[in-house]
C-alpha cells in the first residue's frame, strides 16, 4: 500500500511527532552528546518518513524507538565511534569480581545511603553513559521509557529472554559501578 | 538454600513480568532468603534513583519546526518520484525553510482524520491524543503554570463556560504543574496539567456525559505509545493521556476521581 501525501504527513505526525521526545532521549543517551544526538534524530525520521508505508499502525513508539537505534548504531559504525565495547558476559563479569549475592552484601547499607546523597544525579548519569551501549539502551527503555520486555525485544530486535539477561547484567553493572564510587 | 534458580527471576520480577504462579514461588523464597530480599532491595534502590535522578533528554522545540520542514519537502519529492530514494541525505537540507511547506501539513493533517474518523470516541481520542503531542512539541505544556489549584481553576475559569473540578494529587505522586486551554469534541476544553516522574499527564475535561456508555468505570485505551484512560461522571467527561504506563495512568484517574 501506498500512502498519498495527506496521509503520510498524518502518519508522521501521529508517529514522529508524537514521539519526538523519546526519540530524543534514546538517541541523547546512546550517543552521549546533544548534537549528535539531534543528528541521529533526524536522520531517523528520515527514514521512518520513507518506511511509513511499513508501519502497521499499531505502536508509534516502539516503531520509531526501533529506527532510532538502529540508525544510532549505523552512526556509530560510520563515525567510528568506539567506546567501550567490551563484552559484559559471564567471565567479564567474574573477573570484575562479580558474586551476586555481594550486591546485597552491604552492611552498613553504603548502597541506600550513597543513593541518597546530594551528588547522585550526577553519579547515576556517570554510571549509566559508561555502560557498554547495548546495557544502556535497555535501561533507557525500561527505566526511562517504562517499557514492557514485549515492547523493549521489538525495539532491539531480539528475544525476551535476551531483553530479560541484558536488563539483568545492566543492573548488577550499575551497581557494581556505584558502589566501586561509593567506596572511593 | 539454593538460590540461583531465584537469582534469574529477580529482575523479572521487579519489573512485573512474571506469570502469578512464578511471582509467589519468588515471594515464598524472599521470605526466607535475607540474601536475595537484599538483593532485590539494591535493584529497586537503583530503579527509584534511576527514575527520580537521571536526567530525561526531551527534544527541543525548533527540532520538530526543521523536521516537518524537511520532510514537507520530501514528502513532495516521494508523491513525484515514488522509487525510494537510495542516496543518503545530505544534513543542510534539513535547515532549508518551507513555512508553507508547514502550514500544508497542519491542515492537510485535521482534514484528513475528520474524513477518516472511524467513530466518534475515537475521533475525540485522536483529538486528545494530537493536542497533547502538539502542546509537548510547542515546549510550553501550560498556559497558567502554578502548582496551586486555586490558581490554576479561577484561570480557567474565567477562560471557559464551565468550571472544572482540579484537585490536588500530590501526597498520591501526581503533582499538579498547571493548566491550559484546547479544543476538543467541537468545543472549548480545559486541559489540566499533572506530572508523574518525568511523564506528563494531560486531563481533558469538559462538561455534559455525552458519551454512549455513561462510563462511571474508566475505560482504557492505547494508541500510538500512549495511553489513554476515559471516564464521565454526573457532570463531566474526562480524558487523560499520557506516555506514561497503563497502570499508573488508571492509578491517576482513580486518585483524581476519589479526591474530586
Ligand atoms: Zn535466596
Amino acid at each position: 500500500m501506498t500512502l498519498d501525501h495527506s496521509a503520510r504527513m498524518k502518519r508522521f505526525e501521529e508517529v514522529c511527532v508524537a514521539h519526538l521526545d523519546a526519540a530524543h532521549n534514546l538517541a541523547r543517551w546512546l550517543t552521549r552528546d546533544a548534537r549528535n544526538a539531534e543528528d541521529v534524530v533526524q536522520e531517523a525520521c528520515l527514514r521512518a518518513f520513507r518506511f511509513l508505508d511499513s508501519f502497521d499502525g499499531r505502536n508509534g513508539r516502539t516503531w520509531l524507538l526501533a529506527i532510532v537505534r538502529n540508525t544510532y548504531y549505523t552512526w556509530r559504525e560510520k563515525n567510528r565511534v568506539h567506546g567501550s565495547s567490551v563484552e559484559f558476559d559471564e567471565d567479564a563479569l567474574a573477573a570484575l569480581g562479580y558474586d551476586m549475592h555481594s550486591l546485597g552484601n552491604d552492611p552498613d547499607d553504603s548502597i541506600d545511603r550513597a543513593l541518597k546523597e546530594d551528588e547522585s544525579r550526577r553519579r547515576i548519569e556517570c554510571a549509566l553513559a559508561q555502560l557498554p551501549p547495548e546495557f544502556r539502551e535497555v535501561i533507557v527503555l525500561r527505566e526511562l521509557e517504562e517499557l514492557s520486555y514485549k515492547e523493549i525485544a521489538v525495539i532491539i530486535a531480539a528475544p525476551i529472554g535476551t531483553v530479560m539477561s541484558r536488563l539483568s547484567r545492566a543492573r548488577k553493572l550499575l551497581l557494581l559501578e556505584l558502589q566501586a564510587t561509593q567506596a572511593s | 538454600m539454593d538460590c540461583s534458580p531465584i537469582e534469574r527471576l529477580l529482575d523479572p520480577y521487579l519489573d512485573d513480568e512474571l506469570d502469578p504462579a512464578r511471582a509467589a514461588s519468588v515471594r515464598t523464597h524472599l521470605e526466607g532468603c535475607c540474601a536475595c530480599r537484599r538483593v532485590l532491595d539494591a535493584m529497586s534502590s537503583l530503579r527509584t534513583t534511576i527514575r527520580t535522578e537521571a536526567p530525561y533528554h526531551r527534544a527541543p522545540p525548533e527540532l520538530a519546526m526543521r523536521m516537518r520542514e524537511t520532510l514537507g519537502r520530501e514528502s513532495q519529492e516521494a508523491v513525484r518520484t515514488p522509487a525510494p530514494r537510495t542516496h543518503p541525505p545530505r544534513w543542510n537540507r534539513w535547515f532549508q525553510l518551507g513555512a508553507a511547506v508547514l502550514a500544508a501539513v497542519v491542515v492537510s493533517t485535521t482534514a484528513t482524520w475528520l474524513l477518516t474518523a472511524p467513530d466518534p470516541e475515537w475521533a475525540i481520542a485522536e483529538q486528545v491524543i494530537n493536542g497533547h503531542a502538539r502542546s509537548a512539541l510547542t515546549g510550553r505544556p501550560m498556559e497558567v503554570a502554578s502548582s496551586d489549584r486555586h490558581a490554576v481553576k479561577p484561570w480557567l475559569s474565567a477562560r471557559l463556560d464551565f468550571s472544572p473540578p482540579v484537585v490536588d494529587l500530590t501526597t498520591a505522586g501526581f503533582p499538579l504543574r498547571g493548566g491550559r486551554l484546547d479544543y476538543a469534541a467541537g468545543r472549548p476544553v480545559a486541559v489540566l496539567v499533572y506530572a508523574h516522574r518525568q511523564h506528563v499527564i494531560d486531563l481533558y475535561v469538559w462538561p455534559g456525559a455525552q458519551s454512549r456508555s455513561g462510563l462511571d468505570r474508566p475505560r482504557t485505551f492505547t494508541r500510538n505509545g500512549f495511553n489513554v484512560v476515559h471516564w464521565t461522571d454526573a457532570d463531566m467527561t474526562y480524558w487523560a493521556i499520557s506516555d506514561l504506563n497503563s497502570a499508573d495512568l488508571e492509578a491517576f484517574a482513580n486518585n483524581y476521581k476519589t479526591a474530586k
